[in-house]
C-alpha cells in the first residue's frame, strides 16, 4: 500500500471516528456545567448530578426499566435459543417457513408499527379476558421479549450453524439421549452465544423508547420516556448528566467485556502454543 | 553468442559465462517486523528456465516471488527484470504475471471474462482481445467452457483458467505459487507435465514456488533450496539429490541415512571416516575440502545400498550386519529398516525385481543381514 | 412390566421435547407478534366510532338478526385523498432514501479502511464503531440537539470564528433529520459492509492488479461488484427503521419534517383515531415489505 492511500484511509477513519463521537464528548463535557442553559458555559460544576440525584421520578424510572431489562433479557434468550435451535437442528418440520417469518420479522419492523399493533393486541385481549388489567411492566416485558429473541435467535442460530454435529454425535455414540446430548453439549457450546444475546436483549430493552411509549400505561415510565418528555422540550442539564453516566457505564461495560475476551482468547493462544512446543 | 552452437550451454544458460541473466535478485532481504522471511539472498535466474524456489512452510520461497511480483518490497536490495529495476514498478506496471495458489480467479467474471481481465486493462482493442482469449482457451482446453462461472469448475479446471489469465499476457516471467498444490495426485501428475509443456512451447520462464519436493524435481530445470529465509543450495535436480551440499538438504530433499563421525584420514578421492556408532571406519568418495580430525557426516541414499543375506564377495564395500525390523511393501520397491545396533538403524531400498515367494522377501523380518554400500555411493558433509 | 411402561414414558418424553422447543417459541410469537399485526389489519379496515374500544366491530349482527362481515375501506381512501398523508409517505421516503445515500458513501470507506487495517488496530476499530451502537440511542440524538440548536455548539462555533454574524436554523429542520439518521443508521451500514469485505479475498486484489490493474480500476471491477451484498445489506439495514423512524423527526425535526412514524403516532395517540393510524400502519408496511423481503432473501443466501 502507498502512503498516499493509507493517509487516505487514515483520514477516512479520524473523520468516521470523530463524526460517531464528537456529539457525545460534547454532550458529557456540558453536564459539567454549571449554567442552566446547556451550550452556554457556566463553568465547572457538578450541580447537575445533584438534582439527578435527588429527583426521586428519575430513580423510578431508572428501576423499572432495569428490571424490564433483566426479565426480558432472560426470557428472551430462552425462547430465542429454543427458536434458533428448532431451526437448525430440527430439520424440516410443518409451519417452518412461517416460523422462520416471524423470527426475522420483528428485526426490520418499523418499531411505531411493533408498538402500535402490540397496545391494540393488550387492549383487545383486556375486552376479551380482562387481562392484562393494566399496562406497565408485565406489557412493555412481554412487548420487549417479542422483539429481543428474534436478535438472540439470530444470533445462536449463526452460532449453531457454524457448528458441526460431530460433537453431539460422539455423544450420542457414547450413549447419551437427546436431551442429555442439548445440556451436556449444545447448550454448553451456546453459552457464549447466548451470554451475548443476553447482553444485547438487555441493551436493546434499556434503550426502546418507542414500544415502550406504546405498551406502557399511566405512571409507568421507563427510563427513556421520562427522557423523551423532557428533551422534546429542549436541551435539559440533569438529562446531560444522566447521558454521562449512562454512557461511561456502557463504555465501561463494553471495553471490559472486550478486555475479557481479549484475554481469554490471548491465553488460549499462549495455551496452544505451549501445547504444540511439548 | 558461443552458447547457440552449443546445445549443451543452451539448455543449461547458468553455465554459460556469455549469457544474461534474466532475472537478477541482489542482496534482498525483507523484514516483517523482528522476523526476517528473506535474509540477503542473491540468485540468477536465465531466460526460458523452469526454476523451483523449494522448502517448507515459513522459509521464505513466498515471500520472495512476491517481491518479484511487487506485492511486497524488499526492505533491502534490489531485482531486476530484464536489466530493469523494479523497485519503484507497481505490481500491475511489471512484465510479471503470476498464477496464485488459491488461483484467485473473479467470482463474479465468467471463464472468458476472467482471462480478457488482463488484455482489457493493456487497452487492447476488442478484436485482438477476443482472439488472444480463444487461442488460450482453446490450448488449455477449456474453449466449451467460456461461458461459466469459476464455482462451476473443478480443481482442475480452474488451474487451467488461472494458468490462461496469467499466460495471456505473454508475461516476460510467470510466477507460479503452489500451482499443483489443490489438484489430486493424479490429476497432479497429469498436470505436470501439461505445465512443462506450455512451458517449452511458449518459451517463457516460469518461476515456481513449491513445498512437494518430486513436483520441484519433475518440473525445473533448476532448483534453489530454501530454508530460514536463505538458500541452502541451488542446482540442478540431479546436483540437489546426488551431491547435496548439506545435512539439511540431503535430509529434506528424498531420505538418507546419516552417519556422524570424524575424518581420520584422506587419500585419492576416498577418505576415511570413524562413524561414533560403527566399529569400523567408513570409506567414502569426497569433493569438500577435509582435514584429519574434523567433524563431518555421511549421507547414504537408501537406494544406494546393497541388501544380503551372505556376506559380499566385494571388499571395496563398507559393510556392516544388522536385523531386519520392519519391512515397507511399496509394489515397485520395498523399503526394509535394518537395526544395526541399538544406536543406529539404515533405511534401504530394495527394487522388488522379481515376485516376492511365499509373501517372502529378499529377507524377513528378525532374520540377520548383510548390508553393503560403495564408497562413491556416500556424500561425506561438514555442516 | 412397570419397567416397560417406564420406558413408554421416556419415549413419549423424547418425542414431545422436541415438539416443546419448537411449540413455545412458536406460539409466543404466534400470540404476540403474527396476532396483533392480524388485530391492526382488522382495525383498518373498521369505522371510528365514539365508544370503548373506539372502532366498529368486523363481525356484527344486523337490524334483522344475520351476522354480516363490515369491511370498510374507506380509511385507506382517506389516506390517498389527504394530500396530508401522501406528502407524508414521500417525504418519508425521499429522505430516508436520502439518508441511505448518505450513510453508503461514508460508511463504505469507513469499512474499507477498517478491513485493510491490522488485525490488531481493526478490533480496536470495530469495536470503537459498535460500541455507540450499545449507547442510548436516545441520548446520541439528544447530543446532536446541543450541536445544532440555534445557540448550540456548532453556531457558536462559527460565530466565533467569524464565519457567520447570525446563527443559523439547523435544529427543527430537515437537514437535522438527515444528520441524525445519518448519525444513528451509520453503524448498521458500516458493519454489514465490513462483514463482507473481509471474506473479500485479499489475493483477488493482488490478482488484479498483476494483470495491470490500477487501484482505482481494481476498486471498480473487483471490490465493489463484490460487496453488493454488503451495499444491499447495509441500505437496507439504514432504510427500513429510518423510513419508520418516530424519535429523530419529532426530537430533531420538530414540526417542520414530515415523517410517517411521527404522524402514526400522534395519529393513534392524539387523535386517538385508531381506524387511520392502522390503515397508516398497513400502508407504511406494504412500503416496506419488497425492501423486507429483499433483506430475507439476502440473509438466507448468507446462511447458505
Amino acid at each position: 500500500m502507498g502512503p498516499k492511500r493509507s493517509r487516505f484511509m487514515f483520514s477516512v477513519l479520524c473523520f468516521g471516528l470523530a463524526f460517531l463521537y464528537v456529539p457525545m464528548v460534547l454532550l458529557v463535557f456540558y453536564s459539567f456545567n454549571h449554567s442552566k442553559i446547556v451550550p452556554i458555559w457556566g463553568g465547572f460544576s457538578l450541580r447537575w448530578y445533584k438534582v439527578l440525584f435527588q429527583s426521586e421520578d428519575v430513580w423510578a424510572a431508572a428501576i423499572l426499566s432495569f428490571k424490564i431489562a433483566f426479565v426480558n433479557a432472560t426470557f428472551a434468550v430462552m425462547l430465542g435459543t429454543l427458536a434458533a435451535l428448532a431451526l437448525v437442528r430440527f430439520g424440516r418440520f410443518r409451519g417452518r417457513t412461517l416460523f422462520t417469518g416471524m423470527i426475522t420479522a420483528p428485526l426490520v419492523m418499523p418499531e411505531v408499527i411493533t408498538g402500535l399493533s402490540l397496545l391494540l393486541l393488550f387492549i383487545g385481549l383486556q375486552g376479551l379476558i380482562g387481562w392484562p388489567a393494566e399496562r406497565g411492566f408485565t406489557t412493555i416485558t412481554i412487548a420487549h421479549i417479542t422483539f429481543s429473541m428474534a436478535y438472540v435467535a439470530v444470533i445462536i442460530q449463526s452460532r449453531l450453524s457454524g457448528m458441526h454435529m460431530d460433537l453431539e454425535e460422539a455423544a450420542q455414540d457414547l450413549g447419551a439421549r437427546p436431551i442429555r446430548v442439548l445440556f451436556d453439549v449444545t447448550l454448553p457450546r451456546l453459552a457464549p452465544g447466548m451470554l451475548a444475546g443476553w447482553l444485547l436483549a438487555f441493551t436493546l430493552s434499556l434503550d426502546d423508547l418507542v414500544i415502550a411509549s406504546f405498551t406502557t400505561g399511566p405512571g409507568s415510565n421507563t427510563l427513556p420516556i421520562l427522557i423523551f418528555s423532557r428533551i422534546r422540550l429542549g436541551l435539559r442539564p440533569d438529562i446531560n448528566a444522566l447521558a454521562t453516566i449512562i454512557i461511561v457505564a456502557i463504555t465501561i461495560g463494553v471495553i471490559l467485556f472486550g478486555w475479557i475476551m481479549l484475554r481469554q482468547q490471548r491465553q488460549r493462544e499462549r495455551e496452544i502454543q505451549q501445547a504444540a512446543l511439548n | 553468442m558461443s552458447s547457440d552452437s552449443d546445445p549443451i550451454l543452451t539448455d543449461r544458460p547458468w553455465l554459460d559465462p556469455g549469457q544474461e541473466p534474466f532475472i537478477r535478485i541482489q542482496a534482498v532481504s525483507k523484514q516483517f517486523g523482528a522476523f526476517v522471511a528473506v535474509d540477503n539472498v542473491d540468485l540468477d535466474i536465465y531466460k526460458g528456465e523452469l526454476f523451483a524456489l523449494l522448502g517448507g512452510s515459513g522459509c521464505g520461497k513466498t515471500t520472495l516471488l512476491r517481491m518479484i511480483a511487487g506485492f511486497e518490497t524488499p526492505s533491502s536490495g534490489r531485482i531486476l527484470i530484464d536489466g530493469d529495476d523494479m523497485q519503484d514498478v507497481p505490481p500491475y506496471e511489471r512484465p510479471v504475471n503470476m498464477m496464485f495458489q488459491s488461483y484467485a480467479l473473479f467470482p463474479h467474471m465468467t471463464v472468458e471474462q476472467n482471462v480478457a481481465y488482463g488484455l482489457k486493462r493493456d487497452g487492447l482493442d476488442r478484436g485482438e482481445i477476443r482472439d488472444r482469449v480463444d487461442a488460450m482457451l482453446e490450448m488449455v482446453e477449456l474453449a466449451t467452457f467460456r461461458k461459466r462461472k469459476p464455482h462451476q469448475l473443478s480443481g482442475g479446471q480452474k488451474q487451467r483458467v488461472a494458468l490462461a489469465r496469467s499466460l495471456v499476457k505473454n508475461p516476460k516471467v510467470l510466477l507460479l505459487d503452489e500451482p499443483l498444490g489443490a489438484l489430486d495426485k493424479r490429476l497432479r501428475e497429469q498436470t505436470q507435465y501439461e505445465l512443462m509443456n506450455i512451458q517449452d512451447r511458449l518459451g517463457i520462464t516460469f518461476i515456481v514456488v513449491t513445498h512437494d519436493q518430486e513436483e520441484a524435481m519433475t518440473l525445473s530445470t533448476r532448483i534453489a533450496v530454501m530454508d530460514q529465509g536463505a538458500f541452502q543450495q541451488i542446482g540442478t535436480p540431479t546436483e540437489i539429490y546426488e551431491y547435496p551440499e548439506s545435512r539439511f538438504v540431503a535430509d529434506f530433499i528424498g531420505s538418507a541415512n546419516m552417519f556422524e563421525g570424524r575424518v581420520t584420514g584422506h587419500s585419492g578421492n576416498i577418505a576415511t571416516i570413524a562413524v561414533d556408532s560403527l566399529p569400523e571406519p567408513v570409506r567414502v568418495e569426497y569433493s569438500a575440502l577435509l582435514h584429519d580430525g574434523m567433524k563431518a557426516w555421511i549421507a547414504v541414499r537408501p537406494e544406494k545400498i546393497r541388501l544380503s543375506k551372505t556376506p559380499f564377495d566385494d571388499d571395496s564395500l563398507n559393510v556392516v550386519q544388522g536385523i531386519v525390523e520392519e519391512i515397507g511393501y511399496y509394489g515397485e520397491s520395498s523399503t526394509y529398516r535394518i537395526r544395526v545396533n541399538p544406536g543406529l538403524r539404515l533405511e534401504i531400498t530394495h527394487p522388488n525385481l522379481r515376485r516376492p515367494r511365499d509373501g517372502r522377501h529378499v529377507a524377513d523380518w528378525d532374520e540377520t543381514v548383510y548390508v553393503g554400500w560403495e564408497p562413491e555411493a556416500g556424500v561425506v558433509l561438514t555442516h | 412390566m412397570q419397567r416397560s411402561r417406564f420406558g413408554h414414558l421416556v419415549e413419549r418424553l423424547q418425542s414431545s421435547w422436541k415438539f416443546l422447543v419448537i411449540f413455545i417459541p412458536y406460539a409466543w410469537l404466534l400470540i404476540f407478534f403474527l396476532a396483533p399485526f392480524f388485530m391492526v389489519l382488522k382495525i383498518s379496515l373498521a369505522e371510528l366510532r365514539i365508544a370503548s374500544p373506539p372502532f366498529t366491530p368486523m363481525i356484527a349482527t344486523d337490524p334483522s338478526g344475520a351476522t354480516v362481515i363490515r369491511l370498510i375501506f374507506d380509511n385507506f381512501g382517506y389516506l390517498l385523498q389527504d394530500s396530508l398523508y401522501l406528502n407524508t409517505y414521500l417525504s418519508s421516503l425521499k429522505i430516508s432514501i436520502g439518508s441511505t445515500l448518505m450513510c453508503l458513501l461514508i460508511g463504505y470507506p469507513i469499512a474499507y479502511a477498517i478491513v485493510r487495517s491490522t488485525p490488531v488496530v481493526r478490533n480496536i476499530l470495530l469495536l470503537m464503531i459498535i460500541l455507540p451502537f450499545w449507547t442510548s440511542f436516545l441520548l446520541r440524538v439528544y447530543a446532536w440537539m446541543g450541536l445544532l440548536a440555534d445557540q448550540g455548539t456548532i453556531n457558536d462555533m462559527l460565530i466565533w470564528l467569524g464565519l457567520i454574524d447570525a446563527p443559523i436554523r439547523m435544529l427543527y429542520t430537515e437537514f437535522a433529520v438527515y444528520v441524525g439518521i445519518v448519525y444513528t443508521y451509520l453503524p448498521f451500514m458500516i458493519l454489514p459492509l465490513y462483514a463482507n469485505m473481509e471474506k473479500l479475498d485479499a489475493s483477488l486484489l493482488e490478482a488484479a492488479s498483476d494483470l495491470g490493474a490500477k487501484p482505482v480500476t481494481t476498486f471498480l471491477t473487483v471490490v465493489l461488484p463484490l460487496t453488493v451484498p454488503g451495499i444491499a445489506a447495509g441500505s437496507l439495514l439504514v432504510f427500513i427503521p429510518a423510513t419508520g423512524e418516530y424519535v429523530i423527526p419529532d426530537l430533531l425535526g420538530g414540526g417542520n419534517v414530515l415523517m410517517i412514524g411521527r404522524v402514526l403516532y400522534n395519529e393513534f395517540n392524539a387523535n386517538t383515531d385508531w381506524p387511520v393510524a392502522s390503515a397508516v400502519a398497513i400502508v407504511l408496511l406494504l412500503l416496506l415489505v419488497l425492501p423486507m423481503m429483499l433483506y430475507q432473501h439476502i440473509q438466507s443466501k448468507e446462511a447458505k
